[in-house]
């Protein structure tokens, strides 16, 4: 039995409980350890237990996505990322991942560290990083905590992101007060790997020594993973010692040589570590290697001393890896991480009996069997309540006769187009380099995905984060369904066909049985839309109890934000690379939409509804997904035919700000003229979202042919106009409605974020 | 062919940027050198690449400047040697004392990622050789550290022997103060030694060299071109 050291606290059911395990969970480790845990096995527990790390109240609906498809080379959860093969014997290893709770806390080290650990996932498997991309959620800018939180948020994506060498390309941010308290940072890390390159994170073959290589380790981010386990209250000041502080300079040497490393030959295996640090990685290697792990935690390279075995154990400190590498071959690695002055040193070896065991300077004080820990072994899995949210009744009885149809559309484009929700995000992406790495050809702004070539090909990917969070609000398997459809369709625009995604699933506390209906339906909605696409899910991660604490002392979840990572493959990068701004006067601008489709569906759920009545309520807008998909094959068909001058989807501010944002990304104006069906309200016809729609332009000499093309594919384009001018006019069954000078968008457009930043803009009439 | 030695220290990471733009665009042959190396090997060009060397710790370039290969680099530049920083680059040969200056924080105080468009102050260098004075370029910048700066008998200095080589402008090439990206003294973007041989600047001429890429902007071309014109190669493309 291991040895309890000196200063160990006894452990005891309140000890277990302050671990965040709950009472049940406790009696399960005592049984299955046959006696009490030591304090170190305690820890080592509650950290493999904890939602973060295990999974247990999601796992069992995520096995309900579809993960199959014959581009995966591996499957979800089987490493530490999707691996997609591409063609030309390449393939791209992607995943999303959320850093919600330490980034409320602590903005600008938790949104760094949650853009160093994604790229280690991407790296620790072989790939090198090419592109990064975020997605965030705040409350109001009028509530200056929040500037303070998304000033914090940018500089840590920026310093990091920048500093690391990795362009961040695309992402998106929505502010609502339902994030208020509890902030999301997800991020986005995509890469690029030869086929039969990779690493996996598995430990083989006993007697071969294990290698901790990268930073030294400290006392940062101890049960960091519980603390994301757990809401967001005034206490949580006090966890700002659980938040990880980033060091991206490491981070590129370790990068530069864990690649170095794999392409030697002599690692077996590798993962990085992230939550739950060694204990985390030395577990989940042996299991999938079916075999276990000596630990010396004394011979770990430590930044402080008199750290003790629990903290060596459950410490977060960043750029750091666990390697298993070949015996006999320890000299290779050694020297390659000497070369980049970081360390690397033996900390024990494999093993063929199954368990983790850890010693400290001789003495074993943890013993653990490795199956017993992970996802997928012996880790709880639980089936929660779940109860329909009464709210739903309410908002989805919503009754648009309540509000009065718009006159005046031209001053309602001017309000929406300033809503930070549709504003120019310049502000934030301009402080992250965007280029490094040339290879971005379309990257932040006038794009609906990013697209970035690879090089030595004709490829390229297009690659989108999305996620409207008040649609899964209002109706969470449409709105489920819909953050997949929205986001396969802004790929789509970019010239790319969607291929896979990966997934950050942000939710409230999961033992709200509210929380946990709204989030089974979610799930189902992507499932649904992921299955109609053929677009399999290759993991991602899942972020629990976002909740935002209320002046009662109670907590309300933010809204549900199952963020989508798209990414989509470009055959011919050089000819079907396709972006959002109007390209010339006399273009014709086509709606591309369902078959037999007419302007339909109302205002409910819009951002018009939300931003300029100050309703956030009514269903989510019109999907179907055998549509949504028609329209896809469609507009890659006409892409891919060469007719394609700008692709913008319709979505946040309906179709007048889908005009008018190309507009002003082409500095060009547009002639458009409408035809509602009779008893249609206006600001549906101008601001509705109702969803697979897509703005085209294509050569005026072309537009038969492109109408013709649509039909062809079970799509329909109709010509609403013509580019030109230098303003944005809407008439509306014979009746101009909206007349506004393309320099006049540009203000509200443009100034919205910074001023709300209280930073100037200088020269508007500069590029969008 | 012309021969490119591009540095690396650890934090570069523009240096791939460097070799792609003139082993794969321009079709010359390139090599890496590594920091601790003490040789620089055979080279026409050195490129001190962007990145954050050191992570641009303690201060942008300072500690980078002393890695064992800057012997080889004062040497090669001393004996006429044609040595282009970028970014970190720059940065890094102001710390070396190969140029005059510093680089201070942005006058925004953030990083700054954006197209500028730089007018091109003396052509005659063996960097801009085919450009015209006056001639605007678009290019890429991204750093948080380009707010060039020095004594002004320094600036004057630079200015009467003409060693200004490209100044932030506005798309018709007027220099004005909302031009200026970053707060540098006088619009200044890049410059060279009183040789001549030895520039740096802030945009990143690599990273503006395909179409395809950027918004459609290939001005970095002139510089590589530049380069090759004065070493006697003919130009491709």
């Amino acid at each position: 039995m291991p040895a309890t050291l000196p200063n160990d606290p006894a452990v005891t059911l309140d000890l277990a409980l302050d671990h965040g395990l709950t009472e049940e969970e406790y009696g399960w480790v005592v049984e299955k350890l046959g006696r009490t845990p030591t304090f170190v096995e305690l820890g080592i527990y509650s950290v493999m237990w904890s939602e973060h790390c295990s999974y247990k109240n999601s796992i069992a609906l995520l096995k309900t996505l579809p993960r199959d498809g014959e581009a995966l080379l591996v499957g979800a959860g089987e490493e530490n990322a999707g691996l997609v093969d591409i063609g030309d014997g390449l393939a791209v290893a992607f995943k999303i991942e959320s850093h919600n709770h330490p980034s409320a806390v602590e903005p600008y080290q938790g949104a760094a560290t949650g853009v160093g650990g994604i790229q280690r996932d991407i790296f620790t498997m072989g790939a090198r990083p090419i592109a990064s991309l975020n997605s965030l959620r705040f409350g109001s800018l009028e509530n200056p905590r929040v500037r303070y939180l998304l000033d914090g948020v940018v500089r840590g994506i920026g310093d990091y992101g920048n500093s690391f060498g990795v362009p961040t390309v695309a992402g998106e941010v929505y502010f609502d007060p339902s994030y208020e308290g509890n902030p999301l940072v997800n991020a986005m890390s995509v890469g690029i790997v030869k086929v039969g390159e990779t690493a996996s994170a598995i430990a083989e073959g006993v007697g071969n020594p294990v290698y901790i290589v990268g930073s030294a380790t400290g006392r940062d981010g101890i049960h960091g993973a519980t603390f994301a386990s757990e809401e967001i209250s005034e206490e949580s000041e006090a966890k700002r010692p659980s938040v990880q502080v980033g060091d991206p300079f490491t981070e590129k040497l370790l990068l530069e040589a864990t690649l170095e490393a794999i392409r030697s030959g002599a690692v077996v295996g590798i993962q990085d570590m992230g939550a739950a640090g060694l204990t985390c990685s030395s577990c989940e290697m042996s299991e999938k290697g079916g075999c276990g792990m000596v630990i010396h935690a004394d011979r770990v390279p430590v930044r402080e001393e008199g750290m003790t075995p629990y903290e060596i154990l459950l410490s977060e400190s960043q750029e750091r890896m666990l390697v298993v590498v070949e015996i006999g071959r320890e000299h290779e690695i050694e020297a390659i991480f000497d070369k980049w002055d970081l360390h690397a040193e033996p900390i024990g070896e494999v093993t063929g009996d199954g368990r983790v065991r850890i010693l400290w300077h001789g003495e074993e004080v943890a013993d653990v069997p490795a199956e017993h820990l992970v996802l997928g072994g012996g880790a709880p899995v639980y089936y929660r309540e779940t109860q329909r949210p009464a709210y739903l009744d309410a908002v989805q009885a919503f009754d648009d006769s309540t509000i009065p149809d718009v006159e005046d559309a031209g001053t309602v484009l001017l309000e929406l187009l300033g809503s930070p929700n549709i504003a120019s995000k310049r502000w934030i992406f301009e402080q992250y380099d965007t280029h490094v790495r040339t290879n971005t050809i379309a990257g932040p702004g006038a794009t609906d995905a990013a697209l970035i070539r690879v090089k030595d090909t004709d490829r390229g990917l297009a690659v989108k984060t999305d996620c409207n969070g008040r649609y899964v609000y209002l109706n969470p398997r449409k709105g489920g369904q819909i953050a997949v459809a929205e986001a396969a369709r802004n790929v789509v625009c970019a010239g790319g066909k969607p291929l896979a995604i990966t997934n950050c699933l942000n939710f409230g506390n999961p033992y709200k049985p509210e929380v946990y209906w709204v989030f089974t339906e979610a799930v189902g909605g992507m499932g649904d839309a992921c299955r109609a696409f053929n677009t399999p899910v290759t993991g991602g991660n899942v972020s629990f109890y976002n909740e935002s604490p209320a002046e009662d002392g109670s907590t309300r979840a933010v809204f549900p934000t199952p963020t989508i990572g798209m990414l989509g493959l470009v055959d011919n990068v050089e000819a079907h690379t396709t972006t959002a701004d109007f390209k010339a006067e006399g273009d014709a601008i086509l709606l591309l939409t369902p078959a037999a489709w007419v302007h339909t569906g109302g205002i409910e759920g819009s951002e018009y509804l939300a931003h300029v009545q100050g309703q956030t309520t009514g269903d989510a807008p019109h999907l179907n997904l055998a549509e949504e998909q028609a329209v896809h094959t469609a507009a890659l068909a006409l892409i891919r035919a060469g007719l394609v001058q700008s692709a913008h989807d319709v979505a946040d501010g309906g179709l007048a700000v889908c005009l008018a944002e190309s507009a002003l990304h082409g500095d060009v104006g547009a002639e458009v003229s409408l035809h509602a069906p009779e008893g249609m309200r206006r600001d549906a016809l101008l601001f509705g979202e109702a969803q697979s729609r897509i703005v085209l332009t294509v050569e005026d000499d072309e537009a038969e042919r492109a109408v013709a093309l649509a039909a062809e594919q079970g799509a329909q384009a109709t010509r609403i106009g013509t580019v030109g001018g230098d303003a944005l006019r809407i008439a509306a069954d014979g009746a101009m409605v909206l007349n506004e000078a393309v320099e006049a968008l540009a203000k509200p457009y443009r100034t919205a974020i910074p001023e709300a930043m209280g930073e100037a803009v200088r020269g508007l009439a500069a590029v969008a | 062919m012309a021969r490119f030695a591009i540095l690396v220290f650890p934090g570069s990471n523009c240096d791939h940027d460097a070799y792609h733009a003139a082993k794969h665009v321009f079709g010359q042959d390139a090599h890496f050198v590594w920091h601790k190396e003490e040789a620089l090997g055979e080279a026409d060009v050195v490129i001190v690449p962007g990145g954050f060397s050191y992570g641009d710790y303690l201060r942008s370039g300072a500690i980078a400047r002393f890695s064992p290969i800057m012997k080889d680099v004062i040497r090669f530049a001393n004996d006429g040697g044609l040595v282009l920083g970028v970014c970190n680059g720059f940065q890094v040969l102001c710390e070396a004392g190969l140029l005059p200056g510093a680089l201070m924080r942005n006058a925004s105080l953030r990083f700054a990622c954006k197209d500028v468009h730089l007018r091109v102050e003396n052509a005659e260098t063996p960097f801009t050789n085919e450009a015209e004075v006056g001639q605007v370029l678009r290019i890429s910048i991204a750093h948080g550290d380009g707010n060039y700066i020095a004594d002004e008998a320094t600036l004057d200095e630079l200015e009467r022997t003409n060693r200004v080589v490209f100044r932030y402008c506005e798309p018709d090439g007027t220099i004005t103060p909302e031009a200026n990206p970053n707060g540098s003294a006088r619009n200044i973007a890049g410059i060279v030694n009183a040789e001549g041989n030895v520039l740096g600047m802030m945009p990143h001429p690599e990273r503006c060299v395909e179409a395809i890429l950027g918004h459609g902007s290939a001005d970095g071309a002139i510089v590589f071109r530049s380069l090759l014109q004065h070493v006697g190669e003919t130009v491709a493309a």
